[in-house]
């Protein structure tokens, strides 16, 4: 298993925001987590990145067999997990380009000798950003919504991780960035060793990745699980609330 | 030499040489010493460190300056060049009459103790003047450098752009490995005449126990631009300076931007002065300031509007790392005319946890995410600098250990 979650409880200034979740993901894997607004899936996907502000306790993270509910949020990066944020800030003064080389271990101003000087133009390629245009922009600095999530996608490819969690790749993002973002992350997925956890609301990007398995989360918790089969076109019919309550009644 | 017409400012510096200067400490000047003459080439080690302040001696570019303690190592133009001077100031006052009248023009021998040692122990410093509607397009180096432990060092600069012409300039002040203690009183006059536009950018890299006093004015006439670039990334003992515009031409413009790393237990008080005389000019400073360890740093700026349509704006933006240093920003806006416009912004805080997080989840270690969001807040982006220059300025400022991203809290 490349990872496994259990029954994780997370507080943030003394409100607990997951109360007991479990979920694995395997290698070569894509898992699902929908749910309604604070029902805790970005708590889960910055508790599994390592942000300090979400106190574990009690639960544990498993990654490739180690116990990493405790190591930082940079020592997990380098272990090979992976967070394209839902809202990624927007930071003065720091290219785009600069930052997707350090994300892939290249220092952009003092490189090393081998080290791949081209990684950014690449990356930014990759996701249908014009490096001549974006490499040089400050990150996130006037970006849209669709160029912010195709510079989170660029950034996390660098680093070439075995577990990328993808928190609303496809929220504020229109149909044509929807396409890039779909077809760039089904592309690396394919031919990269790595594995997915998507947050998401609809069932178009899963499209582009067909998940192995649904989570809906509810009140920080896990309720429902199941394939993309049985649940996602459910959800979309009738919502969550009434999907929670006929697997309720269904025992 | 006939020195004659000089005494009359030897006198007046006698009389100021014990006045305190309005802001700083007062540091006691008979504790350095004049090491004398020391003609010879540059060393290795001396090109080295002069390529951290930007100034790289091996190539002349439009043309060259190198002092060293009290003597002039090079002082030569490209060979091919047209309608640039540059001499040791001595030398040019001895050429040129007329230059008499720019001496102590611009700054007032008799501002404080340092103006008047500087008049007393002057040593050198250089004669800058572009011709009349000539455009020198390469920088002009300059590099003051000091080399003997306990030296005073007191250059006298005097920079005329004139009519139409375009000038820039990159001065490089530094210390070598073999100074510990040392003062540097630079005078720095600048005169830009009408529809010219000068560019100056100064480096200072300096060493822990090194006192520093420069003293700067520019006089700016009609439709003149003067745009001054100041750096600090080294740690130094005690820095004050107040550099001043006089905008005394209709439609004249004066920018100062003012980047400093201020580290260790460094003290820096920096200002910058536009007094705005005359109809439409403007002026803007600006200032980005970084401080860690037990830094102390006073971060000025004062605006004069005095005529019609003038317009000036202060800014102040500073990155407290550590809790043991301090940022005190001072801006003043003086209006004296009806129609000024005036304006300030100042903001101090410390680095955004949000951001430092966001690059920690890229695997970026910690310490080494403090160095790149530093590298972000100081990056240069110069005012008036052509973008190769802004690279080639990056590029030194990368032989520092903060843009490295190597960057530590000192806390």
């Amino acid at each position: 298993m490349l990872l496994e979650v259990k029954d994780l409880h997370v507080s943030v200034e003394g409100k607990e925001l997951l109360k007991g979740v479990d979920l694995s993901v395997g290698n070569k894997e894509i898992i699902a987590v929908m749910g309604h607004n604070a029902s805790g899936k970005t708590t889960l996907a910055l508790t599994l990145m390592g942000f300090p502000q979400y106190k574990v306790t009690s639960g544990e993270v498993v990654f490739e067999g180690r116990d990493v509910t405790y190591q930082t949020i940079d020592e997990r990066a380098r272990l090979g997990i992976a967070l394209a944020f839902q809202a990624p800030p927007a930071i003065r003064g720091i290219k785009l380009g600069d930052i997707i080389s350090l994300a892939g271990g290249v220092n952009p101003w003092t490189p090393k000798p081998g080290d791949d000087i081209e990684l950014a133009k690449k990356m930014l390629e990759r996701v249908d950003l014009d490096p001549s245009l974006y490499a040089t922009r400050e990150v996130n600095v006037g970006f849209s919504g669709g160029e912010r999530k195709r510079s989170e996608l660029a950034q996390i490819f660098a680093m070439r991780p075995k577990l990328m969690i993808l928190d609303e790749p496809d929220s504020g993002v229109d149909i044509d960035s929807l396409k890039v973002v779909g077809n760039s992350l089904k592309d690396y997925f394919e031919n990269n060793d790595c594995s997915i956890i998507i947050i998401t609301h609809h069932r178009y990007i899963l499209e582009y990745l067909k998940p192995n398995k649904v989570h809906v989360m509810s009140g920080g918790r896990v309720v429902i699980s199941g394939s993309y089969d049985d649940l996602v076109e459910r959800i979309e019919s009738i919502g969550y609330d009434q999907l929670i309550k006929e697997e309720t009644a269904n025992g | 030499m006939d020195n004659s017409w000089r005494e009359k400012f030897r006198t007046k510096a006698m009389g100021a040489i014990t006045k305190r200067a309005t802001f700083g400490n007062d540091i006691d000047l008979s504790d350095f010493v004049d090491p004398g003459s020391m003609p010879g080439t540059i060393a290795d080690d001396v090109k080295k460190k002069s390529l951290e302040v930007g100034v790289d001696v091996s190539q002349i570019k439009s043309g060259t300056y190198f002092q060293l303690d009290h003597s002039v190592l090079l002082s030569q133009l490209a060979s091919k060049i047209k309608g640039l001077e540059l001499m040791p100031t001595d030398v040019a006052l001895d050429k040129y009459e007329w230059l008499r009248d720019y001496y102590w023009k611009a700054v007032s021998v008799e501002q404080d103790k340092y103006t008047a040692m500087a008049e007393l122990k002057q040593t050198k410093g250089y004669f800058i003047r572009s011709a009349p509607f000539e455009k020198i397009e390469q920088p002009v180096q300059a590099c003051l450098y000091i080399e003997t432990d306990g030296v005073l060092q007191a250059p006298h600069n005097l920079i005329i752009a004139e009519e139409g012409s375009v000038l820039n300039i990159i001065t490089g002040c530094t210390i070598g490995n073999r100074a510990k203690k040392a003062a540097h009183l630079g005078i720095s006059e600048f005169y830009v005449k009408k529809n010219a536009t000068l560019i100056f950018t100064m480096i200072h890299s300096w060493a822990d126990e090194t006192y520093i006093r420069p003293r700067t004015a520019a006089i700016v006439e009609e439709g003149g631009t003067f745009i001054s670039n100041y750096i600090l990334i080294k740690p130094v003992r005690d820095i004050q300076s107040y550099p001043t515009a006089y905008l005394t031409g209709r439609k004249a413009k004066a920018k100062f931007s003012t980047i400093m790393y201020v580290s260790k237990d460094s003290i820096v008080d920096q200002g910058n002065r536009i007094y705005l005389m005359e109809e439409g000019t403007s002026g803007e400073s600006s200032f980005k300031v970084v401080a860690t360890g037990s830094a102390k740093v006073w971060s000025r700026g004062q605006m004069f509007g005095q005529a019609k349509d003038t317009k000036g704006h202060l800014e102040c933006r500073g990155l407290m790392l550590c809790p043991t240093a301090t940022i005190t920003a001072i801006p003043e806006l003086i209006a004296e005319h009806s129609e000024t416009e005036l304006s300030h912004e100042a903001a101090i805080g410390k680095l955004k946890e949000e951001e430092l997080y966001y690059l920690m989840a890229r695997g970026i270690a910690p310490d080494q995410a403090v160095g790149v969001l530093v590298k972000g807040f100081l990056d240069p982006g110069l005012p008036g600098l052509p973008e190769n220059l802004q690279a080639e300025i990056r590029d030194r400022l990368s032989l520092l250990d903060i843009s490295s991203g190597s960057g530590k809290r000192e806390c």
